[in-house]
């Protein structure tokens, strides 16, 4: 910065010389303030999708810099919505961003006092290993009568109005074809 | 709904800003009261005998719009001369049978049929009810013959008009204030801006949140508003209908594509044991062959979903793998299944996404049932309560739950956010919408998708050698999904949306849409009703033309089903020779120049079927729809103001009191639902209502809901400090009478008793909720959120800690909309001494070992 | 300097300096439609990356974060009005359910509801209880005490008029907190430094609205051209006074008031005292020119030296 420019920006120079005599404009603006610009227009990219939170189906617009969500504001062009979302549609970013989020896989085991670590590799191969045994355990291969039961009632799960069809659709798929019957998600509560 | 729908509400502020009336019907004052013009504060639990009372203003002042009734309602049908109504029966429809709790619906049928139903099985109706069949409905009605005796003059004593005339008589303005304490003004004002905003050119819209379904005569609530609405001529037309606020992001994705026990995709039944034993029984007792409408096809619908399901695997041969498929032998539903756990009958128990040790009823059954399990899997974004009960829930502090004797297994798997996957919800209008993926999920956080994926083709590994026939089905599913992301694991969303599309099972081809399904096994599909999702190969769910840039009906946006139709059974927008009923309600018409149906929307209806038509004798399916039959997917294609059949507790809504009450049903002997899906146990009591003894000890009336700024069971609101500021603690609302009653002080300690626990809060004393006089009474409501448990920001005790588990019979959703309770001053007792107290309020109660909550009431009863 | 610049009508940013400025940019918050969400001040704090103000059960109604505060620059406040009149107090219920027979089975009604709670009485329901909600803000004034007396040019005027502290000047020195005639501007305990609303001089400089007017469901609070909004805002009082809502009034609108109008304005139904504003702010520095007119030659003439010495030594 040479002397002239680093004069040119004192304030009070500017001040005097300028048209805001009185400096609480133009002559006051810091070179930060000039420099602002609003990160979403700085985004590498942007993804457009939709609230996680209720079925209203507001339309949101992801912005990603560097690998990072940096913001998460109502998508516009939504005719549902119309760019507008509710405070915990506002507070997405949060949701996703958040330091409290659990991003590791936790273990506790029988008559375990605490969470102990376990890789993701390990905890998937420990739960194929459980899913068969406890089909295994309870498999009923027909009723009293002798008709077809084809299942096993020693597998329950839970959840499904938070994801994807195209995950329910696997869930249902793939429990079916273990003979697990007992899929149940939030439409029952 | 400013309230759970913030966004969806401004289009009641554009209404109201252009001249509409907002009445707003809640038993608390809310931030939708705040904006309505009329606030009506009623009853938790009466809302039949509310909108009933509108039924009979409509019948006894000839409010109807009786050209639409007449052409697209069965009013004119007559009903069977064996029927008798709740107003003979004190309460109870004809066909009830005292051992079962069910009714044998024979004699509810419309005349001349109910000979057919002679076959009827006395325990098909407590099937029904076990395998909540009435969900099978969402999409068809239950089946019913073609031919019915009519009278289009509406005179015959026995048609469904004059039926349903006499059993709403008695629900004068009197007795809706007697019931729900609305003043009778207050009342007519409701009914008549509801009926005089009706009609050839005025629409209104019915909106309901799903508290609705919260109730033990739920389905009936629901029913009643239909029953309305059809009365007034406002289904199938613009600004009209019957509206379901619901409350995740893609809770009707998981309902039409269901993670539930008694439905697969497409609401096509999960076989049973008894009623679907073969492939053929199972096909017919979807289709009804003799019936009309679009359900005719569903042998193409489901034979395409076992070709999805198995691949080249599932041929004509082996009745396309169908007897692979597990069978229901009664209800499995999720309350069954906790209080299985309890009976240590669950070895392993999924959680994805879902909390139920905060957001389920009967929230120690939850906890006590996950302590009792060999493993528990919990993939959710943050620790929620359900993955922490073993070492932070209630029953620790309680000694209920020891972590060291807690033999449960428990692993969190951290799941990928919405942002970090992508995918289509379904949202509250049947619209689904694709996700763009922003960003890649961190750590170990994975989708849904990767993880069955994966714990798929892990079972399948471990399976290969096998030959035992149970293992036919995993090793025949069709598994192969290619890969991608940035790890190489990923399976695409996109494929598996195609695969729910459709696809031609030779070449591939996607289906334009499920009319191309076909039975003979050359179509594959994973959801008959997402059928045309990926029309043409486009990912129609991802269709993004800016709102501004369309029609009000922005068809160019996201993808409903089915066959991209926004607004259901939309030819009754038209009048029966299909011309609009109105210039300024016009949305789908005919066009006799081109032969066909035209209009803003997709029409609901074969396209070139002209009005005129009427079908030859003896036509079934879709061939039996008359030209001016709108509800296409109805046996009959008429809307149903009366249920000949389908319904386990009655072919009318009829008032019943909650199951916990402090108030004798003032209409009928019979109390409460003589239908409803109880759990007789001592770990799930029943506080006592009227005519039993000791009401008094649970004297008030709680309802629970949402605040705007948390989310059902707080894992995805409590963890955020921008959203745990908001609303930091647990707290009860009451009246300023019911805290001078009860010595409650604003802003002080209290606590809510039931017979399934105590839980503290504190207390907001407000003129929001006020005392109402019910049948010369007073009786007061409190309310509370249900956000709170013991993990994330800000903590505090479950309101669902306070319900028991009580069921709707046709859907099996648990009552916890409304109950009884005492409320004291200060904190609860800690530790043991809480299960004491709650002991000694059952002692008082009467609810002792040998109690069972009656199910029929006898006039003998009120002694 | 203009001898109205810190007292009456005028436009702001060309009497800070800015030659060519672009229109002046408000906010118009519309209380009446209002519905108390908060998705302002969450849209707010997810952009401006504030940290949260603890976590209080206060009782006020829904209102749980209390006011405008370092933390917290959009405040949603809710006001419960219960009935003027409550007829002498609570009513005893106990007493009243004892006077009446034990139920039936012919139950007899036995008269109407005797009291005025909440949609109980027939004569006025709707004016017989509400509940205001309010979306408060830094009400970007024209003539902005805060920045009068600001020492170190931290809060300036922007081209677009409004009135922002800039973080990387304020050295929290504190002068701006009691100069606010409407107790908005504060300081942040952790790093002393005054904040506030900054209408999202970042976004409103890359022609996006500020986060809280873009989540808002209900256009409760509406962003744009402060002439146009006060346009729009007479329109729409008028609009509700046909269709009966008489109490509808604007609040900050006006040039004339003691700030000059502000650059936030609201439309109210019922005194501003009610919402906790102030019926009457006047700048805190409308007496300044008279001193300055003593005091100021001295200042600037020290200041004009010191810019000499600067520039002699250039060369």
């Amino acid at each position: 910065m040479g002397v002239r420019t680093w004069i040119q920006d004192w304030p009070v120079y500017r001040q005097l010389t300028g048209t805001d005599p009185l400096g609480r404009g133009a002559a006051a603006q810091s070179p930060r303030s000039k420099a602002l610009t609003a990160r979403t227009e700085t985004a590498d990219s942007m993804a457009r999708s939709v609230c996680p939170y209720c079925a209203v189906g507001c339309g949101q617009r992801i912005f990603v810099k560097d690998g990072e969500v940096v913001q998460i504001e109502g998508d516009p062009d939504s005719p549902i919505s119309k760019g507008r979302l509710c405070p915990k549609g506002s507070a997405s970013k949060s949701l996703v961003t958040s330091d409290r989020r659990q991003r590791t896989v936790l273990y506790r085991r029988p008559y375990g006092t605490a969470w102990e670590e376990l890789d993701l590799d390990t905890a998937m191969e420990m739960i194929a290993d459980r899913v068969l045994a406890a089909r295994a355990d309870t498999w009923e291969d027909t009723d009293p009568h002798g008709r077809p039961l084809n299942r096993t009632l020693g597998i329950s799960s839970l959840g499904g109005a938070t994801l994807d069809n195209e995950e329910n659709y696997l869930i249902k798929k793939l429990f079916t074809a273990i003979g697990a019957i007992q899929i149940e998600n939030q439409a029952r509560i | 709904m400013a309230e759970a729908h913030p966004v969806g509400f401004q289009y009641v502020v554009d209404a109201k800003n252009r001249g509409a009336k907002v009445i707003h019907i809640d038993p608390r004052f809310t931030r939708t009261s705040a904006l309505a013009h009329t606030y009506v504060p009623v009853r938790a639990g009466a809302d039949i005998a509310f909108l009933g009372g509108i039924v009979n203003y409509i019948l006894s002042n000839e409010k109807d719009f009786r050209e639409y009734v007449v052409a697209y309602t069965n009013a004119s049908m007559i009903v069977s001369e064996d029927f008798r109504d709740t107003e003979d029966l004190s309460g109870l429809f004809s066909g009830y049978d005292p051992e079962t709790n069910t009714y044998d619906q024979t004699s509810w049928a419309y005349e001349g049929q109910q000979g057919d139903r002679e076959t009827q099985d006395q325990d098909e109706a407590a099937i029904d009810r076990e395998t909540a069949s009435g969900l099978e409905q969402e999409s068809h009605g239950p089946p019913v013959p073609a031919d019915v005796p009519r009278d289009p003059t509406l005179q015959h004593p026995r048609c469904v008009y004059q039926v349903l005339k006499r059993h709403y008589a008695r629900y004068t303005p009197e007795v809706v204030e007697q019931v729900c304490g609305v003043p009778r003004e207050k009342f007519l004002e409701v009914c008549e801006a509801w009926t005089a905003n009706s009609g050839r050119e005025r629409t209104t819209a019915l909106v309901y949140s799903v508290g609705w379904t919260q109730h033990s005569v739920g389905v009936q609530y629901i029913r009643t508003g239909a029953i309305i609405q059809l009365l007034l001529g406002n289904m199938g037309r613009p600004g009209g209908g019957v509206m379901a606020l619901r409350g995740h992001a893609s809770i009707q994705g998981s309902t039409d594509i269901p993670t539930l026990f008694n439905l697969l995709p497409g609401y096509l039944p999960m076989p049973h044991v008894q009623t679907h034993e073969t492939f053929r029984q199972w096909i017919d007792a979807i289709r009804h062959p003799e019936q009309q409408g679009f359900w005719a096809n569903a042998e193409a619908y489901a034979v395409s979903l076992l070709k999805a399901y198995f691949g080249d695997a599932a041929t004509a041969e082996n009745n396309w793998g169908y007897d692979w498929l597990p069978r229901l032998t009664g209800d499995h539903g999720t309350y069954q299944q906790v209080l299985n756990m309890i009976d240590g009958k669950v070895k392993g128990y999924f959680l994805l996404g879902q909390n139920p040790a905060v957001g389920s009823a009967h929230g120690k059954a939850q906890r006590l049932g996950m302590a009792n399990l060999d493993w528990l899997v919990v993939r959710d974004l943050y620790l929620i309560e359900s993955a922490t009960f073993w070492r932070d829930g209630p029953e620790v502090a309680t000694g209920e739950i020891v972590p060291a004797e807690c033999k449960t297994e428990v692993f969190f798997l951290p799941a990928a956010s919405h942002a970090e996957k992508e995918g289509t919800f379904t949202q509250t209008q049947r619209m689904l919408q694709w996700r763009e993926k922003a960003v890649e999920p961190p750590g170990d956080c994975r989708s849904e998708l990767w993880f069955f994926y994966h714990l798929g083709r892990m079972l399948r590994e471990r399976l290969a050698d096998s030959t035992a026939p149970r293992d036919r089905p995993l090793l025949n599913l069709t598994w192969d999904y290619p890969l991608h992301g940035e790890r190489g694991d990923e399976p695409s969303g996109e494929d598996v949306l195609k695969e729910i599309n459709g696809y031609d099972v030779a070449t591939g081809a996607p289906l334009p849409g499920f009319a191309a399904l076909k039975a003979d096994g050359s179509t594959a599909c994973g959801c008959w009703i997402y059928s045309g999702v990926f029309k043409d190969g486009v990912n129609q769910a991802a269709r993004r033309k800016p709102g501004r840039d369309q029609d009000y009906v922005a068809r160019e946006w996201g993808w409903a089903w089915p066959a991209d139709r926004r607004l259901l059974y939309n030819r009754a927008s038209a009048d029966p020779d299909g011309k609009p009923w109105s210039e300024r309600k016009k949305y789908v018409w005919w066009d006799p120049d081109a032969g066909e149906w035209t209009g803003y929307d997709v029409p609901d209806f074969e396209k070139t079927k002209a009005p005129e038509y009427r079908p030859p004798d003896g036509a079934t399916g879709v061939a039996a729809i008359s030209g001016d039959d709108p509800f296409i997917m109805q046996g009959d294609g008429k809307g149903w103001l009366y249920a000949p059949s389908g319904l386990i507790d009655g072919p009318m809504p009829t008032h019943y009191e909650p199951v916990e009450s402090t108030v004798r049903n003032p209409l009928y002997t019979q109390q409460a639902n003589p239908t409803r899906k109880v759990y007789d146990r001592s770990d799930n009591l029943t506080n006592p209502s009227p005519p039993e003894r000791h009401t008094e000890v649970y004297p008030y009336v709680f309802s629970t809901s949402r605040l705007t700024e948390h989310h059902t069971a707080g894992g995805m609101s409590r963890q955020l400090a921008y959203l745990s500021e908001l609303q930091p603690e647990m707290f009860v609302e009451v009246s300023p009478e019911l805290a001078a009653e009860r010595d409650l002080e604003h802003l002080g300690w209290a606590h809510v008793v039931t017979a399934r626990s105590a839980i503290e809060a504190r207390v907001m004393v407000t003129d929001r909720l006020t005392p109402l006089r019910i049948d010369g009474r007073i009786v007061h409501q409190l309310w509370m959120p249900y956000h709170w448990g013991g993990e994330g920001l800000v903590t505090g005790d479950s309101a669902n800690d306070l319900i028991g588990i009580t069921l709707d019979p046709n859907v099996l959703i648990q009552e916890s909309k409304v109950g009884t309770c005492d409320i004291r001053p200060g904190r609860r007792p800690t530790g043991p001494e809480l299960i004491s107290y709650v002991q000694d309020y059952r002692n008082r109660a009467g609810l002792l070992p040998q109690h069972h909550t009656p199910m029929l009431t006898k006039d003998s009863d009120d002694g | 300097m203009g001898s109205n610049s810190l007292y009456g009508p005028l436009d702001p940013a060309p009497d800070a300096g800015y030659t060519d400025a672009p229109p002046r940019m408000g906010f118009f918050t519309d209380t009446s439609v209002c519905i108390g969400c908060k998705a302002c001040e969450v849209a707010c704090k997810e952009w401006n990356l504030i940290p949260d103000d603890g976590f209080n059960l206060l009782g006020t109604s829904y209102d749980n974060t209390g006011g405008l505060t370092a933390n917290s620059w959009r405040h949603v406040a809710f006001i419960e009005q219960p009935a003027a009149n409550r007829g002498g107090g609570t009513v005893d219920a106990l007493a009243a359910a004892a006077t009446i027979a034990p139920p039936g089975r012919q139950p007899e009604f036995l008269g109407m509801p005797m009291s005025d709670l909440p949609g109980r009485t027939i004569d006025a329901p709707r004016s017989d209880f509400r509940w205001l909600m309010m979306s408060n803000v830094c009400k970007h004034c024209t003539h902005a005490a805060c920045l009068d007396v600001c020492p170190t040019g931290s809060l300036f005027r922007t081209e677009f008029g409004t009135v922002v502290v800039q973080e990387d000047i304020c050295n929290g020195c504190g002068y701006c907190i009691p100069a606010c005639p409407y107790g908005v501007i504060d300081q942040r305990k952790d790093d002393g430094r005054a904040w506030k609303c900054t209408l999202c001089y970042d976004r409103i400089g890359d022609g996006l609205m500020p986060a809280c007017a873009t989540a808002c469901p209900t256009q409760s609070i509406q962003y744009g051209e402060l002439d146009e909004l006060r346009s729009r805002a007479r329109h729409r009082v008028e609009a509700l006074q046909e269709q009966g809502v008489t109490e509808a009034r604007l609040y900050g609108h006006d040039p004339d008031d003691g700030v000059g109008g502000d650059g936030a304005f609201f439309l109210l139904l019922d005194e501003p005292e009610v919402y906790g504003l102030p019926p009457d702010p006047v700048v805190t520095t409308r007496d300044l020119p008279a001193m300055w007119k003593r005091a100021g030659v001295a200042g600037l003439a020290m200041a004009a030296a010191v810019v000499v010495s600067f520039l002699g030594g250039r060369s």
